[in-house]
């Protein structure tokens, strides 16, 4: 299948092979659908919606809805402004959705259609319903990747929506970032046990992970309100889980309401969801329970039973950005041995936020940021790991290289237990160990000479 | 059938000139197609008396794409075919992409076939080549050789020479040539000898020297070349000599674009900067 990719690395500038990546709009549609009510718009051609909706549908197994301008040649010559009119007045009419988060596409974005313009325009001509919000975030392609988007439409979030009232809430904010709905789920759950009231913004749980009610709603009940979404800007303290999904967002509302935030990792393994518990804690003032402290006490006490197993184990982790400093982090935490850390998105910032949680462990590795599948590859085949984890986009490698593989990530495309199980906190990664363990026991059980076969583990 | 399109510094008369250089060749009997590829689609008006056309692009957004070629094609002076390929408003969408969707139109409406019997296809481009669109009529061998208009004024051979890089680009992959440079003459002192020297030292020559002559505005302004309004003018000759120059031309060249500084040598040797 890869059986003709090379160990010799050659340099190579101009050709991405197998990129660790996709492109902005589907994070912008992804974090859209986190809001309660909302219509994401795809302002191009439909190929880019259709895609995106499918890609998502793949990860979620749910359907995913949003809309397209649906630019022709006509529409890349004169500008979009009457396709994006004409989809306004079909969106409130037909799917009549509370919102509609429009995002751009690469020809929107290169034939340079004034979005903000457009949307008053269509204001004042009565074409957006009384009551009705529609906010815009740009998203060109070919700038930055799909955690660009999804942090961009973030931002439109809160530059549209967030308000400072002056009326004080106890609510606490706290954006996951690019996370599964059942992570999500999990982080409302750990706020609960805690007796924190968050609004979490997006919030896709209850909108991409529905139970199977045989009625089909358009607009099911989950996702962020937007009345609460409007009282961010009165909250106390923002907690941003994720320098590239999550930060930037935080930074949009410290600087138009004036809301400090706690800058942290994505809660993956057992410090990260520390520090997020901590925060939290610190930000409500309350105490953690002690049901909360069994739990990561048993997380504690697997680590500690299956330590023998993971201890110095090479492994190679590959994707989005904060999922993978998430999970470096864990690696780090289980005694592994993280060879190649690579991301597709561009930034310096995961380098050396990479380098910083490497050298707290006394360890390196090779870290990478605007990396391909096909160098990693290459990596391995010239220095060997005993596991990878990432995406469903790495599984030719761990065929090829006969590797197991863990899927984390976006996407996965070929497994189920994303959408029911989270990765986040200490029940995550409970579950993160568990799929570890087993890939490699499994591994070590089909492949080991039968005189170290054991039954007993 | 010869492929020539028209570029030059904005405002330098190219949409006159070539008006006036296809009206003395259809004068001459020849079957001549004029593309204006000008998001103002004002490069045919003369030849057709008015803005009358309908533009390629215009059709294509209220006709969707069954177009047909009798839909955006006109008929001007002599039998001269008229386009204009049209484009958005200033400041909305793409111009270049306009270019590129009307051009490929034409072509697939068989435009240019064999059975169209034409002798010359002229485009005539806006000012600055400011984006891959509005290279269109030199890529892929669609016009095989450039004329640009230009005057000796510094900032028009400053285009001029900028022109000329582009033509070296798609030179060396097509069929493109410079045949030469328009001197459409600005009053400029010794403007003639001027560009003599600087189509030299492109590599080219000045294929003819337009005077300044007030009967191309009277004309105009009748929506006419001088050669429809006014046959016996003086003015009407020289675009004639124009045509003629054209027709017999066999100097087609791959320029050598000068460096700036050779450029400004070249006006202060000329005494412009005295």
């Amino acid at each position: 299948m890869l059986d003709a990719t090379p160990t010799q690395l050659e340099l190579r500038n101009a050709l991405v092979i197998n990129p660790a990546k996709t492109c902005q709009p589907i994070g912008a549609m992804y974090a859209a659908l986190g809001i309660h009510g909302c219509m994401p718009h795809s302002h191009g051609s439909q190929g880019c919606c259709a895609y995106h909706r499918s890609q998502l549908t793949r990860h979620f197994k749910e359907p995913v809805v949003a809309t397209t301008s649906s630019f022709t040649e006509g529409a890349s010559v004169f500008g979009g402004l009457a396709n994006l009119q004409q989809a306004l007045v079909n969106i409130f009419a037909i799917y009549n959705p509370d919102i509609v988060a429009i995002h751009t596409t690469c020809l929107s974005e290169v034939i340079g259609d004034d979005i903000p313009t457009i949307i008053k325009k269509s204001r004042e001509e009565g074409l957006i319903p009384e009551g009705k919000v529609v906010i815009h975030a740009n998203t060109p392609s070919f700038v930055g990747s799909n955690v660009t988007g999804f942090s961009n439409m973030c931002i439109a979030i809160v530059n549209y929506l967030a308000e400072q009232t002056g009326e004080p809430t106890e609510k606490i904010n706290v954006f996951p970032g690019w996370l599964d709905p059942s992570d999500m789920r999990e982080i409302k759950r750990l706020a609960t046990e805690l007796g924190v009231v968050i609004t979490l913004c997006p919030d896709t749980s209850d909108v991409l992970d529905l139970p199977q009610t045989g009625i089909y709603e358009m607009y099911p009940r989950g996702g962020t309100p937007l009345a609460d979404i409007r009282r961010m800007g009165d909250a106390p303290r923002t907690i941003a889980l994720g320098k590239f999904t999550a930060h930037p967002a935080a930074e949009a509302l410290l600087e138009k309401c004036g809301v400090p935030y706690n800058a942290l990792d994505a809660p993956i393994g057992l410090a990260n969801t520390d520090l997020f518990l901590d925060a939290l804690r610190k930000a409500a003032g309350v105490e953690v329970p002690s049901s909360i402290e069994a739990e990561r006490g048993r997380l504690l006490d697997a680590i500690s039973d299956m330590g023998q197993y993971f201890y110095g184990v090479p492994v190679a982790i590959y994707g989005d950005p904060d999922v993978v400093l998430g999970i470096l982090r864990f690696t780090l935490e289980l005694g592994m041995e993280p060879k190649y850390v690579f991301t597709g998105a561009t930034g310096k910032a995961f380098e050396t936020r990479a380098a910083q949680l490497l050298e707290e462990h006394s360890t390196s590795a090779l870290v990478k940021s605007q990396a391909d599948l096909f160098e990693l590859h290459q990596r391995i085949k010239g220095d060997p790991v005993q596991l990878l984890i990432g995406n469903s986009h790495g599984k030719h490698i761990a065929r090829a290289e006969n590797i197991p593989l863990v899927r984390a990530g976006f996407p996965i495309l070929d497994r189920v237990g994303h959408r029911l199980f989270p990765m986040v906190g200490y029940r995550g990664a409970m579950r993160l160990l568990e799929q570890i363990s087993n890939a490699l026991l499994d591994f070590q059980d089909r492949t080991c000479p039968e005189e170290k076969f054991e039954l007993v583990q | 059938m010869r492929k020539i399109a028209i570029y030059g510094k904005g405002g330098i008369g190219k949409s006159t000139t070539t008006q006036n250089t296809v009206a003395a060749l259809v004068e001459m009997g020849r079957k001549v197609m004029v593309v204006g590829c000008d998001p103002k689609a004002d490069s045919t008006r003369l030849l057709l008396g008015g803005l009358a056309q309908r533009s390629v692009l215009d059709t294509l957004r209220e006709e969707g794409e069954d177009v047909e070629l009798d839909d955006i094609r006109s008929t001007g002076f002599c039998n001269v075919l008229c386009v204009e390929s049209g484009g958005p408003e200033p400041g909305v969408g793409c111009a270049g992409r306009g270019i590129i969707t009307s051009i490929n139109m034409l072509e697939q409406l068989g435009a240019y076939d064999e059975s169209a019997g034409l002798d010359y296809v002229f485009y005539d481009v806006l000012g600055d080549v400011v984006c891959g669109g509005f290279a269109m009529p030199i890529r892929e061998g669609k016009a095989e050789e450039i004329y640009i208009v230009c005057s000796g004024e510094m900032m028009a051979m400053y285009a001029a020479n900028n022109i000329c890089k582009g033509i070296v680009k798609f030179a060396k992959t097509g069929s493109v040539r410079l045949g030469g440079l328009i001197c459409n003459s600005r009053r400029v002192d010794r403007e003639k000898e001027l560009i003599t020297e600087f189509a030299k030292r492109l590599g080219t020559q000045m294929i003819h020297f337009v005077p300044r002559d007030n009967d191309v505005q009277r004309a105009e302004i009748n929506r006419k070349t001088v050669i429809e309004w006014n046959p016996q003018a003086p003015q009407a000759n020289e675009y004639r000599q124009l045509a003629r120059a054209i027709e017999e031309n066999d100097m087609k060249v791959i320029p050598k674009p000068l460096p700036i500084d050779e450029l400004e040598s070249l006006l202060v040797d000329f005494g412009l900067f005295n």
